[in-house]
Order: structure tokens, then sequence, then C-alpha cells
């Protein structure tokens, strides 16, 4: 009788089980499936059509528009990484130092600390942007005297100021997640205040590097905001080309083709990095 | 007469307002293994990370030695510390977190690879240099952080409650490898614990600490067999306290009037200082059970009372009598076989040496946050 009860209860229970992951997965996957994947295919399809606005658009499979507009706007493509690499060294350089004060000597006060780093994000981007313009637009109060210098556009600096977050987060989770009791035997092992840093701390942070660096290069890069409000003739990036392409010209063709080179780019190198950094490596550092 | 290798002398720790130590005098002895025992928050573990520099006192000095190390940080002091989370860096191979201190000390290559091959041998690991600390179980992981200690031959090795988080069986093992270890290299070994068997079995010395001051400092025997205090007689395993008055002080062996009408015999020397009420204790495996019949014999302490609960434990009986005046004695009797077991109900007599007796300073009660173990 037990038996039979037991063949009874079980495909039941294991068909539960096996569906489990699935439901669970169903509501963000279709979200991707509607809101993602199939404006993206959509948008490859635009990226290979031509025609205007007026006469409607057909599609041609014109692939070698990839090559067109890539050389044609080489310049803004190699300007967006150079802005984009050099704001995300930067708050690299401003948010480390930010996160290890809040997570090593934060004490008490660490929650407040943090809600002041994100404090700015309760105003709006846009609003954010413009209030930089008055003093650090490239005819501003600051870079308007310092522009002959060439120091840093303003460009750069809106993005590494609007990102510091996104740098300055993942880093202090990483931080704030190393055993303090591994920093003592660091230092109970001879290994004095730079080495504690250089051979322990910072290889333990490097996943946050890693995250942060990733969550503030990828947007910086696309980024059009800062260059359209803050920015002159001679700093437009590629976002800006793009929405311009698109929303002016209405050469959605042009537009969509942009994009894709500009992920393609972005995905490859993140492949790069993420091979190079990846995990197994952090041993070298020590 | 060794070297004195530690000293402290009038450590003082204030947290705030808590005083975690209070006044500690304390001299270790080169090569010595001692323990530091008491319940949490006596300040035992703060005690060890003043020694090893994590923490400065706020009044005393701390010599290493024979150099004063009170202001320098940790990683300026010959002293390594087997942290009780063991504090593997979690990124290294284990060669890698062996090699770290001689690493820092700038030790050459091949030094580096023989010491750390020579105390992965110690600890009884071998070829286990390219794992990771999380590939390895809690037992290997406490044998790494030992190795790595060790691997820098400090002058003074701090263990904080190192094996508090391995099992019955692996801890008893490690006791006795510990031991061995220590026995090998001969390094001052101040090991912090809160399990009396653990630091009675390791240790030469051993101090009894409580609120942030030592209760008592002996070798584990003496301190065993005549605690000085209540606490410490309750804290290093059962006790039978009986509270008494000195009656008559004037030969070798002293008599205490019990409540309950017995008398005691106590060595007269133990009574120094005390009196007119003292407490006297007897350890449970001292006392002899026998019926209450007869004269008690003749040179022997005796008290009577009912036994409540009779407990086998395989190689001994545990009883627990109802003694004179509401006092629950202890009785720890080898199962020898020879005699009936007395049955719980009947009439029994404690018999004991009266120099198995000692007398104890009474202590205040202890506090909640303290009975944990």
């Amino acid at each position: 009788m037990a038996a039979g009860v037991q063949q009874l209860a079980k495909p039941k229970t294991r068909l539960g089980k096996r569906l489990a992951p699935y439901l669970l997965i169903m509501p963000g996957g279709l979200w991707l499936l509607v809101f993602f994947l199939i404006p993206i295919v959509f948008m490859l399809s635009v990226s290979l059509q031509t025609g205007n606005l007026e006469g409607g658009f057909a599609q041609t499979w014109h692939f070698h528009r990839y090559i067109e507009v890539f050389q044609q706007y080489r310049p803004q493509m190699v300007r967006s990484f150079a802005f984009g690499t050099i704001a995300t060294a930067i708050t690299l350089l401003f948010g480390y130092p930010l996160a290890y004060w809040i997570a090593f000597h934060g004490g008490r006060h660490k929650t407040t600390f943090l809600f002041l780093l994100l404090l700015p994000f309760f105003v709006s981007f846009v609003i954010r942007t413009l209030a930089w313009q008055f003093i650090l637009a490239d005819d501003g109060i600051v870079f308007g005297t310092l522009k002959s210098w060439h120091i840093l556009p303003a460009v750069i600096s809106g993005i590494a100021y609007n990102f510091l977050p996104f740098m300055a987060l993942p880093l202090y989770v990483s931080l704030e997640r190393i055993d303090r009791r591994v920093v003592e035997a660091a230092s109970d092992l001879y290994a004095n205040k730079k080495d504690v840093f250089l051979r322990v701390i910072f290889p333990l942070s490097i996943p946050g590097v890693f995250a942060g660096i990733l969550l503030t290069f990828v947007p910086a890069v696309g980024d059009y905001v800062n260059a359209s409000i803050l920015g002159g003739t001679n700093t437009t990036m590629i976002g800006n080309i793009i929405q311009l392409e698109f929303l002016q010209n209405f050469h959605y063709p042009v537009a969509a083709a942009l994009s894709f080179i500009l992920m393609g780019i972005l995905l490859i190198g993140i492949f790069i990095y993420a091979r190079v950094l990846g995990a197994s490596s952090i041993e070298e550092y020590v | 007469m060794p070297d004195v290798d530690v000293r402290l002398e009038g450590v003082t720790k204030r947290f705030g307002e808590v005083k975690a130590v209070d006044d500690l005098h304390l001299e270790i002895q080169q090569g010595e293994f001692f323990s530091l025992l008491g319940p949490s928050g006596c300040g035992k573990t703060t005690t060890l990370r003043m020694i090893g520099g994590f923490e400065e006192p706020s009044a005393g000095g701390i010599s290493l030695g024979g150099g004063d190390v009170t202001n320098l940080p940790p990683y300026r002091r010959n002293v390594n510390t087997v942290f009780q989370s063991y504090a593997l860096f979690p990124h290294l191979s284990i060669f890698e977190n062996i090699a770290f201190g001689l690493r820092r000390k700038k030790v050459d290559r091949s030094e580096v690879q023989r010491r750390v091959k020579e105390s992965l041998d110690l600890v009884d690991l071998p070829g286990f240099d390219t794992r990771k600390p999380t590939q390895l179980s809690g037992g290997q992981q406490q044998r790494v952080a030992l190795a790595r200690a060790l691997v820098n031959r400090p002058r003074l090795l701090l263990l904080d409650e190192p094996l508090g988080a391995l099992d019955l069986k692996l801890r008893k093992q490690m006791q006795l490898e510990l031991k061995r270890i220590q026995q090998e290299v001969g390094i001052t070994f101040l090991y912090v614990t809160h399990d009396q068997e653990e630091a009675m079995t390791m240790s030469n010395r051993l101090a009894v600490m409580r609120h942030g001051r030592i209760e008592q400092l002996d070798v584990p025997e003496r301190m065993y067999e005549s605690p000085a205090t209540e606490f410490v007689a309750g804290f290093l395993g059962a006790s039978n306290l009986l509270e008494g008055q000195i009656l008559d002080r004037s030969s070798e062996l002293a008599n205490v009037g019990v409540a309950g009408g017995s008398t005691v015999r106590v060595p007269t020397a133990r009574l120094d200082g005390q009196g007119p009420t003292v407490k006297v204790g007897v350890r449970p495996e001292k006392i002899k059970l026998e019926a209450d019949e007869g004269d008690p014999p003749a040179g022997w302490n005796s008290v009577s009372g009912t036994l409540r609960v009779s407990t086998f434990v395989g190689v001994s009986h545990q009883y627990t009598v109802n003694g004179p005046a509401d006092s629950t004695l202890t009785v720890y009797a080898q199962n020898l076989g020879a005699e009936p077991a007395p049955r719980e109900g009947e009439r029994v007599r404690l018999l004991w040496r009266p120099e198995h007796t000692f007398v104890v300073q009474p202590s205040a009660p202890l506090a909640e946050w303290e009975e944990e173990q």
C-alpha cells in the first residue's frame, strides 16, 4: 500500500520541481523577449533598409551601409571611446578612495554617506547636467577660463560626475565584504599599510572594480546628454550623431547601423576585458 | 630560570565606559604554552589583541623579549596570530598564504620554497600548495592558518580560540597536534580559550580571567586541585562547595563546621587570611560514596545526604546527592563493578581525604552574559 502511495505522489512533485525554474524565469524572459529581443531584431532589419520618410523604407539588405557610416563618423566614434575611457578612469580615481573611506572608516554613518552619494540621483539627470552647464560648460565659468589650456573638456567631467555612483557603489560593496580579520592577518604577517592594500584589499576588491568599470564605461560611451548640454561642436559623441540622425534627420537606417556598430565594439571589448580581468587572474596581483 | 618572553604591566583597555581589561599584570616565559581561560566577555581576546597590536592599551605597557612594543603596529612585532575564523587570504593559494609573511620580509625565493614545504609537512598537509582555501575543510584551513603563522618563526604565537569551529573529535585530535607542534618548534604559545578542558590539556600554565582581571594563575594541576575562588572552582569543572565556620585552626588540620552539623577538616595553611565564614569544596572524583551505616572511617571527611540521581555514563557513575542545608553534591565514581551501586533515595555518606579539601574566596554570582562556557 505504502509503495503505491509513493508511486502516485512521486511524479507530481517531480513535475513541479522540474517546472519551477522555468516558471521562475518566465516573467523576466517574456519581458526580455517583448521589450528587448523583438525591438533589437526590428532595429537590425531597419539598419539594412533603404529609403526616406516620405517615400517609405524598403528592406534592401544594404550591408555596405555599416562600412559607410563607420567611415563617415569615425572621429565621433573614436572620441566616444576616448571620452568614455577617460571618464571611467576619473570615476575610478575618485570613486575608489570614496568607497574605501565609506567602507573602512564610515563607522556608524555608512548608510548616511551612501545616501549622500546617491542624493544627486534624486534630481533629474538632465537638470543636474543643466546646472553644470552654468559652471562647467566649455564656455562656462570654469572651463571658459581654462579653455585655452585644454585640460579637460566639460563633457568628460560631466560624464565622470554623472556616473560616479555607478562606480562607487559596486566598489563599496566589494570593499565592505572583505573580512576585517583577513586585513588584520595581513598586517600580522608583516605587511605594512601599502602592502596590505596592494596585496590584500585591492585584489579582493577587483570584482567591484570590474563591475564598476562595466557599469560606467558602457553608458559613458553611449552618452549624449552631457555632450549636447555641456559640449560644443568639437566634442560631439556618437550618441549625439545617433540622436541627430534618428530624431532630426530621420535617417533611421543610419542611426540603427551606428547603434549596432557601437554595440558590437562594446560587446567585443567587454568580452576581451572579462577574459583578461576575470576572476582566475587575480592571483597575479600578489 | 628561562627568560621572560612577554610582559604586561598594568595593561588596561577601555571601550567607552567599559573596562575590557583592568590593570593586568602578566609574565609569560620563553617556550611556554600559556593559556588565558575565561567566559566570553572576560577580556581574554582583548588582551591577546593588544599583544598582537590590533588594539592599543588605554594604559600600561607591553614588552616582548625585553623590547617595548606597546605602540608598535602589528607588522612590526615579532608575533604571529592564528585567528578564530582562520582569516586565510581567499584570493591566494595555500602556498602563497603560507609564504605571505616570508615574502613581506623579503626572504629569498628558494628559502621561501623550502620553508613553506617544511611547514606544510609540519601541519601534515603535504602537497596542498596549489589549492585555494575554499577547497579545504575547516580542520585543514585551521592547519594552514597555523602553518602560515609558524613559518615566520615568531617569538610568540597568539592563538585565538583556534579550535572553536571544529567538531569535538577533530578538536581533541588538534589539541594533541598543537601540543606536539609547540614542543617541536619551541615557540612561546599564548592560547585563548573558553574551554577549560582544552586549556588544562595543553598548557604549562594558565590564567583564569574574569571582568578584565586575572582570578588565578597557576599550573593546571594546582589550579584544578586548589582553586582560589568560587568562580575558578566552578569554571574548571564541577565542584562541590559547602559554607561553614572555622571552629579550630590550632593544629595542622583545621576544623570547619559546615551547615548540617558535620565537621570538615582542611589543611590549615589553606585558610590563610580567611574566616570566620569560609567556603570549602571538593572535586567530585575525590569523593567515595557509601551507605550511611555505622561510624565513618577515621581520617576521612564525611558528609551525609540522600542520593537523588544516579547516572550511568559508561566508564563511571555520576551521582547527585542532596547534602546538608539544601546543598547539591556531585560524585563521580569509576565503574569498577566491585561493589553494588547505591540506589536512588538511599541515605549515603560522602567520604574524602582532608588534603583534597580546598578553600575558595566567595565570588559574585555569574552574570547572565557570562553563562556561556
